[in-house]
């Protein structure tokens, strides 16, 4: 894996450090190399999806939010928060649950996940601050409630200052990879010297933010269809986050190791199947003790005879077939050691909790109004911005583990 | 039997202006409260205690304004609506203020229109269709300034809730917040966009002068005064006639209780109020989850911390036994 040229680039050493840097970038190839290399079937499919969504972006800044949504005063949360904040967050969850195993809690065996773990994590919360910001009226008005005006008995006000607090934090907790890339040892050091006390306040921004989005709703309890609405909401999405969090790290590594294979190392692969499996057991303890959670919520509410109502019937649909099930074939896949079935049942659970949001935050959220099934269906240039950012999400990520020491060691340092 | 000296149509205006005080209202500052309650308590000690026993007891600002709306007297007229985009420089309507197509859906506040008028069919055994105005109704604890995290909304001393968009960075929780479904965004402003909605004509009840809207009703359904007044009148009302009215004052507790209350021959629910509230203010919802907060940045630190000390500890025992044995063999 130890390729010279990204210590001494042939050719570049004249070039000073420019140059130098320049060559990294292009992954040690030369330029011709380097843009033969990007065309590739998902690169032009991308390139198509950015050629029409980013006009879309840019005309929800000239235009305003009418000009990409419904604009709706009923419906002031769309598809943008449902699926980038509400959605991403606890996908994003992935840092705070492997790095604290790891670091505090001596999983040894995790350490070939940790930076995949925690890079997820850290661009899951880039980018639902980036969907917030096409989703706010007045998006240059970010760092109102950190500076200019505090609404402190909002719960809102918590998340924004958690987001905030612990997108810097990821990005201290990423920063020795880069940092390996750019072969800067001394501020590296520096950078190490700080993983414990970064993890424990992950931990601290973590469970109370993943708590905080299900508290939000606790503010709308007219509005919530009375089985997703609990006093438990908090419990439940931090324990979902918590779950969802293992998945989705089984989920990536697979994706990494199948499509960004030669970017992997011997470690990394080699440990791949058997810490999906042991990740896959924690995971699916953990959905079934967020399964009891829910149906002590609906329990406590004393809201069974809701169940056979068309909501119901969708509410049995998410507790039995996005819960129950994943959770199952996940437990199927570890009683046998089979990998494959772990990571289908993990590629479920993301799933079951992504529709678990969507709920929460459109789907039976506003549940008693006139049309309501019509009317939250979003803009179609909503789509399109998701859609957008999702694969600007998907091209970062790339560029990152292609270069820097993700999924592998740079010569020269150990990662852990 | 009060009703007609309080009764704000344009005819007798004044005497709800006598109702509704002097210009200048006196009350209780919150500050000023507190600090007498820990007077009373003496060492800091019971002050802050004090504190904590005062504040859930604190009942409001007690001379705020409230409105009383009669449901069996509204008739449709729209003049309300008419005054106030009016008196609130808004825009005119697509449909005029006359035409009875409006009727034909149910509308909500909306940016150009921070009251509105809807009409229901209830087949009652009265017959006629009844009227409903929607505006904020001023919440005694409002949820969308609880929902608010740029502190861009106040509950004025007078009963209003008013909005500051110089302190709105858009995030529409208010909007999610509100159980009455009330503020609406300016949506098709790129660079200026912000919540509309009623603000209980606070530049005219500082003055002294009653809402636009009230002052306006011709069908003296639109009562103006103090709230505790307000809701004494109501009572009188469904005492004196119970056939005409249900007994209920909506408003007096509907989510920790409001400015606007109403009175109606139908019910609530057949009208397009929400009736699935709790009677608790909105933000007892969420207290007990940010109280939790403090303890978690207390406590987490140190039961994680112990947590990685422990570890570290065992670590060290192992790799000491590794090396003895080594010595040892």
């Amino acid at each position: 894996m130890a390729n010279q040229e990204n210590i001494l680039p042939s050719g570049a050493v004249e070039g000073g450090f420019s140059s130098w840097f320049m060559h990294k970038l292009r992954m040690g190839m030369s330029w011709k190399d380097y843009g033969r290399s990007l065309v590739t079937p998902f690169n032009v499919l991308a390139a198509l999806v950015l050629m029409v969504g980013l006009p879309v972006i840019a005309s929800r800044f000239i235009f305003g939010l009418s000009a990409v949504t419904h604009s709706s005063n009923d419906y002031p949360w769309g598809l943008l928060l449902g699926w980038g904040l509400f959605g991403g967050v606890p996908l994003s969850a992935t840092g705070f649950v492997i790095a604290s195993a790891y670091y505090i809690f001596g999983f040894e065996k995790f350490a070939p996940m940790v930076r995949i773990a925690i890079l997820t994590g850290f661009l899951g919360y880039l980018f639902a601050v980036l969907y917030l910001l096409i989703d706010l009226g007045r998006p240059w008005r970010i760092y109102f409630p950190m500076a200019v005006s505090f609404g402190t008995a909002s719960v809102l006000f918590l998340v924004a200052w958690h987001v905030a607090l612990y997108l810097t934090v990821q990005f201290l907790e990423f920063s020795p990879a880069i940092l390996e890339w750019l072969k800067s040892e001394r501020v590296r050091t520096w950078a190490k010297k700080i993983t414990i006390g970064m993890t424990i306040a992950g931990i601290m921004l973590s469970t109370l933010h993943q708590s905080a989005l299900g508290a939000m709703y606790l503010l709308a309890p007219g509005k919530v269809h009375p089985l997703w609405y609990s006093q438990y909401l908090p419990e439940l999405f931090l324990a979902s986050s918590i779950y969802v969090a293992m998945s989705q790290v089984i989920l990536v590594s697979a994706l990494v190791a199948r499509f960004l294979r030669n970017r992997c190392d011997a470690t990394f692969l080699g440990s791949l199947d058997e810490l999906t499996v042991s990740l896959g057991k924690a995971s699916a303890v953990a959905m079934y003790v967020y399964f009891v959670m829910k149906i002590v919520s609906v329990a406590h509410d004393s809201e069974w005879g809701l169940l056979n109502t068309p909501y119901g019937h969708w509410f049995l649909v998410e507790m039995l077939g996005f819960v129950l099930l994943p959770a199952l074939v996940i437990t199927f896949g570890f009683k046998s050691s089979r990998a494959g079935v772990v990571r289908f049942g993990a590629l479920l659970a993301v799933i079951g909790v992504l529709v678990n949001r969507l709920n929460l935050s459109i789907i039976v959220l506003n549940w008693n109004l006139p049309n309501h099934l019509e009317e939250m269906l979003p803009a179609r240039a909503e789509v399109i911005i998701v859609m957008t950012l999702t694969v600007i999400h998907v091209l970062i990520f790339r560029w990152i583990v292609n270069r820097m020491p993700v999924t592998h060691e740079e010569p020269g340092f150990k990662a852990h | 039997m009060a009703p007609k000296l309080t009764t704000t149509n344009a005819g007798n205006g004044a005497g709800a202006c006598d109702l509704a005080g002097a210009p200048v209202v006196k009350t209780i500052n919150r500050r000023a409260f507190m600090g007498s309650a820990a007077a009373l308590g003496g060492a800091t000690l019971a002050a802050t205690s004090g504190m904590a026993a005062a504040t859930p007891n604190l009942e409001g600002w007690p001379d705020r304004f409230g409105m009383l709306t009669d449901l069996t007297a509204c008739v449709g007229c729209r003049s309300c609506e008419r005054a106030c985009n009016e008196w609130n420089g808004l825009p005119a309507p697509e449909k005029s203020f006359e035409d009875p197509g409006v009727f034909d859906e149910h509308r909500r506040p909306m940016e150009g229109a921070y009251t509105v008028v809807n009409r229901y069919d209830v087949a009652g055994d009265g017959g006629g269709p009844v009227y409903r105005k929607i505006q904020c109704n001023h919440c005694n604890e409002p949820a969308c300034a609880t929902a608010c995290p740029a502190h861009a909304y106040f509950k004025t001393p007078e009963g209003a809730v008013k909005y500051d968009a110089d302190l709105c960075f858009g995030c529409r929780y208010c909007m999610t917040a509100c159980p009455f479904g009330v503020p609406a965004y300016s949506y098709s402003s790129a660079f200026e966009p912000q919540i509309v909605k009623c603000t209980f004509c606070y530049d005219r009840i500082k003055d002294g002068r009653i809402p636009a809207c009230a002052e306006a009703c011709p069908a003296g359904a639109l009562t103006f005064g103090k709230r505790s007044d307000l809701l004494k009148l109501a009572r009188r009302r469904i005492e004196n006639e119970p056939e005409r009215y249900l007994d209920h004052i909506y408003g007096e507790k509907e989510a920790g209780g409001t400015s606007w209350m109403y009175l109606s021959g139908v019910p609530f629910g057949d009208v397009g109020f929400p009736t699935d509230l709790p009677n608790a203010p909105l933000i007892d919802s969420t207290k007990g989850f940010l109280a939790a907060v403090p303890t978690v940045l207390v406590v987490w630190p140190a039961l994680f911390g112990m947590c990685y000390s422990a570890l570290k500890r065992r670590e060290a025992v192992a790799s000491e036994e590794q090396k003895r044995e080594k010595d040892r063999g």
